[in-house]
């Protein structure tokens, strides 16, 4: 069936508004764009590190979550969910959830949880295999905490623990690549994606994630208002300029196949990427230029590896 | 029938776990504990128990795939010692907080540094704060009556708590002991089935687990929790009763032994007090009045129940097999001195700590302990307050 935007939006909604998300914030788009990719009927279980998401949906007494919820800690999503969908199989095998009521399992981290503290726990639970989803909602620092850089920042991003001053460009490494990580992995399926092409790409990456036996990861690239400064109205924009420029291109992992799933007729340079950002303002600065070179450099390699996997 | 057989510490709990069957048990494997996720494994691969066993890559991850099964519905556990539960302190104040009636059957073992594999009760002292019940056992037995206990308490409505079924490393959980086995069905009736009443897996209720709460609620969560380890005397005791009736074993929150008379007491906790009771036996022989008060539950803390034991002792030695570097005694003397001037029973009592990082602790220390605060209480003089046992000279 071909995607359409008007149906998938027109779908129950089981993330409740009135939460108390930032406006133009990509975390709570991806989250609801993710959970549309479930059949109707479908039962699931919502794992979330602590983060923004959490807080913010979550405050006793009131819950924004319309299925079954877990929050336990920072670092430990991936080994929660894991004990989650042990219990389904578990209880299932005994009887005591029938045979023909499905639950689904997914769980969302920010890049803090997922790339940083609960890497572990993530690549655990991706290599025992578990059928669940992990969405990392990756906006580059740890937001809730205030800003502060994680090893999904890009390079010379100014967070308040690699502030830009005198004596500093901001961020002095380039970001890692999870997804490339986690596909290493060897799990089914993973992706990369964000909040573009009316969702088309997140919402068929979703439904293959969750609807693939066995362990999948989803990276959707999710801008954050506070940490990115940009204004609220311009996040799809920004969403689109990240995959135009290939900063963050949209690939799948599927079984093993590297699949590009979309090249832009004219790649963009990665100036108009950045200037949309507060946080790379200082890279506009006279003086500056060949921080901007290098940025573009670092983009250029990983894309052309990028194709390279894919072509193979 | 009940039968009899010879089974190390570590073998007699996954016997019952065997026996008790749960639906979940993640594990990270750590000496002293390590045989039980590998006997436990087993008996999954020979199709004799069909518990889903998760092999995590760490403690942390144990505790916390422990609590997304228990939240999910699932009867679930998980086995550690030393560094290992030190690791998952975080998750275990998420278990108790939120109200995961789990089971996790620790082997009590030394933390760092220096590394060392040996038994204190540090690891298990070190988690005394964060709302598991403990409950310490003297030997296999005690160990395999102990986890068979275990999930009625921690699942009672009034209760709805971790617990943490504690043996000493080594000594216990890999010393051989004869025990008495309950038959399978005897443990299954005993036991239950888990019938929880809010889950993540119940069709058409979904719940959310976890949130965050603001000043004007988390109080009152607190202290429900501090409420339900307070009714968890009373259900341990319950428990304790119908256990007697199927093994006809007794068990209280603690076992006194030779002290209805006794002038001197020695407080102690774990495998030592069976070297405790031996060389008590010794100095009655020789007319000294001794006795031996062996805590069984550490957490909830009997205070009033211990104040009234020992409120008719000239003094009492309390042992901690555990240092807590505030320089004034171990965790153990702490609260029983607290305990005794709270209730208004004027004992003397002296802190001893013995046993550290596996430390033999002997029938000749427990003698000179006696010796020692028979000496003081005999010639009016005070015994150095919180003393080392069994120290290199």
């Amino acid at each position: 069936m071909s995607y359409n935007l008007k149906e998938v939006m027109n779908k129950p909604e089981r993330l409740a508004a009135g939460h108390r998300m930032c406006a133009g914030c990509g975390a709570t788009i991806a989250v609801r764009g993710v959970l549309r990719a479930l059949h109707e009927g479908d039962h699931a279980v919502i794992g979330n590190a602590t983060g923004c998401l959490e807080v913010s949906t979550f405050m006793y007494p009131y819950t924004a979550w319309e299925d079954s919820y877990i929050h336990n800690a920072f670092e430990n999503a991936g080994a929660t969910l894991s004990g989650v969908e042990t219990a389904y199989r578990a209880l299932r095998k005994r009887g005591k959830i029938a045979e023909d009521e499905t639950f689904k399992f997914i769980t969302f981290g920010g890049d803090g949880g997922t790339y940083d503290i609960g890497f572990q726990s993530l690549s655990g639970a991706m290599e025992r295999g578990h059928d669940m989803v992990y969405v990392c909602y990756d906006n580059g620092a740890y937001m809730n905490t205030g800003i502060q850089r994680s090893s999904a920042t890009p390079i010379y991003a100014d967070t308040t623990t690699t502030p830009v001053g005198s004596q500093s460009n901001g961020k002095m490494q380039n970001r890692k690549d999870l997804a490339a990580i986690i596909a290493e992995h060897n799990i089914p399926y993973v992706a990369q994606t964000t909040l573009t092409q009316n969702f088309k790409d997140m919402y068929e990456k979703s439904e293959k994630a969750i609807y693939t036996e066995g362990a999948a990861f989803l990276n959707i690239m999710a801008p954050c208002p506070r940490g990115w400064r940009y204004e609220t109205s311009d996040v799809m924009n920004i969403c689109k300029l990240g995959v135009e420029t290939c900063y963050w291109p949209l690939f799948e992992v599927d079984h093993g196949k590297w699949i590009l799933n979309y090249e832009p007729k004219k790649k963009l340079p990665i100036e108009d990427f950045l200037r949309a950002q507060g946080r790379f303002k200082h890279l506009f600065k006279k003086g500056n230029e060949d921080l901007i070179v290098q940025f573009q450099e670092e983009v250029d390699r990983r894309w052309e590896d990028l194709q390279y996997r894919c072509a193979k | 029938m009940p039968k009899k057989d010879r089974l190390s510490g570590n073998e007699a709990v996954a016997y019952a776990i065997r026996q008790v069957n749960p639906d979940v048990m993640p594990a990270f494997p750590i000496t002293p504990s390590t045989e039980i996720p590998q006997l436990v494994s087993t008996y999954i691969a020979n199709g004799q128990m069909d518990t889903e066993f998760i092999p995590v890559e760490s403690e942390h991850s144990s505790m916390s795939a422990t609590i997304g099964a228990e939240a999910a519905g699932a009867r679930s556990l998980t086995a550690t010692s030393s560094a290992g539960l030190a690791l998952m302190w975080e998750e275990l104040l998420l278990a108790s907080s939120n109200r995961m009636p789990c089971v996790l059957t620790l082997v009590n073992r030394t933390l760092s540094g220096p590394i060392n594999i040996n038994c204190d009760h540090s690891d298990g002292m070190g988690a005394r704060d964060t709302g598991w019940i403990q409950i310490y056992a003297e030997n296999n037995q005690e160990a395999y009556d102990n986890f068979i206990q275990a999930y009625p308490i921690a699942e009672n409505k009034n209760v709805h708590l971790p617990i943490m079924v504690c043996q000493d490393g080594f000594i216990t959980s890999h010393a051989v002991q004869n025990i008495e086995l309950l038959d399978d069905d005897t443990v299954k009736d005993f036991v239950g089935t888990y019938e929880p009443e809010e889950y993540l897996l119940n069709i058409g209720k979904p719940v959310s687990v976890g949130p965050y709460s603001i000043s004007a609620y988390a109080m009152e969560a607190k202290k429900n929790q501090e409420i339900a380890m307070e009714n968890s005397k009373e259900v341990i005791l319950k428990v304790a009763r119908n256990f007697e009736r199927i093994s006809g074993r007794k068990y209280g929150l603690f076992e006194e032994y030779r002290t209805e008379d006794a002038d001197y007491i020695m407080l102690i906790m774990g495998s030592a007090a069976g070297t405790a009771k031996q060389a008590c036996d010794d100095l009655r022989e020789k007319g000294l009045k001794a006795g031996i008060l062996k805590l069984r539950v550490f957490r909830p803390f009997p205070a009033k129940e211990l104040a009234e034991a020992l409120s008719g002792c000239k003094c009492v030695a309390i042992m901690d097999r555990c240092e807590s570097y505030n320089g004034n005694g171990g965790p153990l003397s702490m609260e029983v001195c607290a305990a005794l001037f709270k209730y208004r029973v004027n004992t003397e009592a002296v802190s001893y700590i013995y046993g550290l990082a596996g430390r033999d602790f002997t029938v000749q220390h427990v003698y000179d302990i006696f010796e020692e605060i028979d000496a003081a209480v005999q010639n009016g003089t005070q015994v150095e307050q919180y003393k080392y046992i069994g120290l290199r000279e």
